[in-house]
């Protein structure tokens, strides 16, 4: 059988495996080379970063359900920072929190561990990858020290507000904003290099493609999608940064175009959604399979359907800008484009409910988060519906019902989807168990406050309130009691929401020192890396596992137990 | 700190191509959308500002006629060098990359000498669109020659003493493709012009 959880506190030193065990605490925890490692700075860099995040949201939603007012932990905000939260908020959340998590650290941690081999293909690469990445972390949060403050043009960053200082009057901060935002590009480039090649090349002796987890082709196809989406970005970061700061026309009305910064930027931008959505649809098919003890459906399916995604991605841009001017029958083929790309991942939602129907469905922890996630991305989804028209978004454009539309996208997938992996990957990666009460309060409390945030956005976005608004006092239908109390029920929810992570951060210290050993694989699942033990030792396995079957043999007839590890010769 | 180990992953091999070149591949993938990118956004503005043939009149067709003979001759010499590293001809191999290098660096001198011109004629990078996108362009290609270049100058010491040859191969996919966008950029920017 596997190796127990007795290894798991012998020294990696004493191992015989050809890796050099790192000495120092330098060069083990902040120049390691470890895949685990540098995952794990992905991580904890984006919950940081999540946490900045947050407490912005706090400050304008506090603001917003009363104007004015001194707000706790902040003092009045000024409309220009007002911009600059916004602004930042949005940057933060999906650059430097979605990202890291989801793909930089889920993927550089499990990504080798699954496929069973010891490291990354390109070490060194990826250790990079992250020192890039934590550069442009710091120059993000050095933007706020700037003289005229952090840039506040809104995330996408439209010229001529972003290329003018005369229009953002922040003459540092927009210069910053960029310069972060496209290091923090490069970094997932390098890393994203080193994804498709290691699971392209180093998977375990005897592991085909279609042997590999469907969380780890979910991960390379989104980087695949990232790394052919982004590369007109970076022409365009190029040119915006040459009209900052030489006065370049690339983006103005004299001779350039500004609607040309909207193609770049969402060219990027909506694919963006899809390279968060993969790694998270991956996670969700490896815990249902796990708690419901049955074999994925149609597993073949699914991978050739999410390419389908990926082609999809690249063409439905332009519904940014139904409102841009661009030429009408534009519109209506990316209507159509944008309207199929649901097909693709309906089928994904459709085989997952067809895993669960009538499996052995056990409501641990990361199986909660999981089906929430499904649940609440279909809202989001469904929404997206109307957006996608280009006659209904001409009413829908820039209002709160996109704000709440897409957050109640990213949210399942950031928020939910980060607590699966969390959860899920707790006992493997400190050697504890998670405390399943204090995981279901903090579940339950955060998913109905996380519905009391956004349903009254609908709400007051289908009312008309424009989004991106400082101060609603001159606009009288837009000031009505009944529009405030849904922003106040916003702000409320999102109180309650904050506060139900006191039982998550508790649960996570309280499994820290006293949690129940977890041992090498507590869930019984399948996947190579429950074979390692908890955590894993540097290099991962003291010998490489060999793969015999697919990753998903639950509740095989005729045998003993109900799963089969893929490395188990029988 | 430790001496760095080469993990096991890197040696594995499941699709028969080695790793090193899949990965150089990838890195060309991505950087195809960059030139891909910026290329288009010219390409759409060109077919809506007719006027600029004209300015395209200025760019010195002489210069970037010898600067491609420059580049293809140095993307020759490069496989040469891959050759000799197939062969294990380690002197050979070493003096074609510093051919290669040579290459690059007269590339960048011919390039530098029609800066300079144009600058002083004042056709700068704000003068218009069409001269924002010329420089942009060229400047960036310049910067993949010069780190093409550096590249090569990082590995010949290892070349030289017949370490890591493959490499050899690596850097010349890289500064094929550095060719082959020069390959666009010269008829794009030189060629169509109102004089042709």
């Amino acid at each position: 059988m596997t190796s127990s959880s007795v290894h798991a506190d012998a020294a990696p030193e004493a191992d015989s495996h050809a890796h050099h065990a790192p000495q120092s605490f330098w060069s083990k925890y902040i120049f390691s080379v470890d895949h685990k490692i540098i995952g794990l700075q992905y991580t904890l860099t984006g919950i940081f970063m999540a946490v900045v995040g947050v407490y912005m949201s706090y400050v304008f939603r506090m603001h917003l359900a009363n104007p004015a007012a001194h707000i706790p932990f902040y003092g009045v905000l000024s409309p220009a920072a007002y911009n600059s939260l916004v602004t930042n908020h949005g940057t933060i959340m999906i650059f430097w929190v979605a990202m890291p998590i989801l793909l930089a650290g889920l993927g550089n941690y499990c990504i080798p561990l699954m496929i069973g081999c010891d490291d990354m293909v390109f070490p060194r690469v990826n250790r990079l990858s992250f020192q890039v990445f934590f550069l442009s972390t710091v120059l993000l949060l050095v933007g706020f020290m700037a003289p005229g403050g952090a840039f506040g043009g809104a995330w996408t960053s439209y010229p001529p507000l972003s290329a003018k200082v005369e229009y953002n009057l922040t003459p540092h901060g927009n210069v910053i904003w960029l310069l972060a935002v496209a290091l923090e590009i490069v970094a997932f480039l390098l890393g994203g290099i080193n994804f498709v090649t290691t699971a392209m090349n180093s998977r375990a002796k005897g592991m085909k493609m279609f042997d590999m987890p469907v969380l780890v082709w979910m991960i390379v196809i989104a980087t695949i999608i990232f790394m052919m989406s982004v590369g007109p970005l970076v022409a365009g970061a190029v040119m915006l940064l040459l009209d900052q700061t030489l006065g370049t026309h690339f983006f103005a009305a004299q001779g350039g175009d500004p609607v040309l910064w909207q193609h770049l930027f969402w060219f990027f931008g909506h694919p963006e959604v899809y390279v968060l959505l993969l790694p998270e649809l991956g996670v969700v098919c490896e815990i249902i399979c796990v708690f419901s003890r049955k074999p994925l459906f149609g597993y073949k399916t699914i991978v050739y359907t999410t390419f389908m995604v990926g082609i999809l991605s690249m063409i439905v841009w332009a519904h940014h800008q139904f409102i841009a001017g661009i030429d009408p029958r534009m519109a209506s083929i990316f209507s159509l484009t944008t309207i199929i790309i649901s097909i693709p991942v309906a089928v994904i939602m459709f085989a997952m409910i067809a895993t669960l129907f009538k499996g052995s469905i056990e409501f641990k922890v990361p199986m909660l988060w999981a089906i929430g996630l499904i649940v609440e991305f279909l809202l989001g989804g469904v929404t997206g519906i109307y957006l996608g028209s280009s006659a209904l978004d001409v009413y829908f454009h820039d209002t709160y019902f996109v704000v709440a539309h897409f957050h109640y996208t990213l949210i399942p997938l950031v928020a939910f989807g980060g607590f699966a992996i969390f959860t899920y990957y707790f006992p493997k990666v400190t050697g504890k168990m998670l405390d399943e009460r204090l995981g279901r309060i903090h579940f339950w409390g955060s998913a109905i406050a996380f519905n009391f945030i956004f349903i009254p956005l609908f709400f007051s976005g289908l009312a008309g309130e424009h989004r991106r608004i400082y101060d609603y006092s001159g606009f009288a239908e837009l000031t009505t009691p009944h529009m405030q109390s849904l922003r106040t029920m916003a702000t409320h929810a999102l109180l309650v929401m904050i506060a139900f992570q006191i039982p998550f951060v508790i649960n996570v210290i309280k499994s820290l020192l006293k949690g129940a050993p977890a041992g090498a694989n507590p869930w019984k699942a399948n996947t190579l890396e429950w074979t390692a033990d908890s955590p894993p030792p540097h290099g991962n396995w003291a010998e490489l596992p060999e793969v015999y079957r697919g990753p998903y043999e639950y509740s095989v007839p005729g045998r003993e137990q109900d799963y089969w590890p893929q490395n188990a010769a029988n | 700190m430790s001496a760095f180990q080469v993990p096991i992953a890197t040696n594995r091999c499941a699709t028969g191509i080695p790793t090193g070149r899949l990965a150089i591949w990838w890195v060309l993938a991505s950087e195809i959308v960059i030139f891909g990118g910026l290329v288009t956004c010219y390409l759409l503005f060109r077919f809506r500002h007719p006027e600029w043939a004209a300015e395209a009149e200025h760019t010195k067709l002489a210069a970037g006629a010898l600067n491609t003979f420059v580049l293809l001759t140095s993307s020759l010499f490069v496989v040469l060098a891959h050759v000799a590293a197939c062969n294990k001809d380690t002197v050979n191999a070493r003096k074609y990359l510093i051919w290669t290098i040579l290459g690059g660096l007269i590339f960048l001198c011919v390039k530098a000498y029609e800066y300079t011109s144009e600058i002083s004629h004042g056709y700068t990078i704000t003068r218009s669109v069409f001269w924002a996108f010329y420089y942009t362009a060229t400047a960036l290609h310049g910067l993949h020659v010069i780190g093409g270049m550096t590249i090569m100058g990082l590995i010949l010491p290892d070349v030289a003493k017949g370490k890591n040859l493959q490499r050899v191969e690596y850097i010349g996919i890289y500064w094929h493709f550095v060719d082959v966008v020069w390959l666009f950029l010269f008829p794009l920017f030189y060629i169509a012009s109102a004089a042709s």
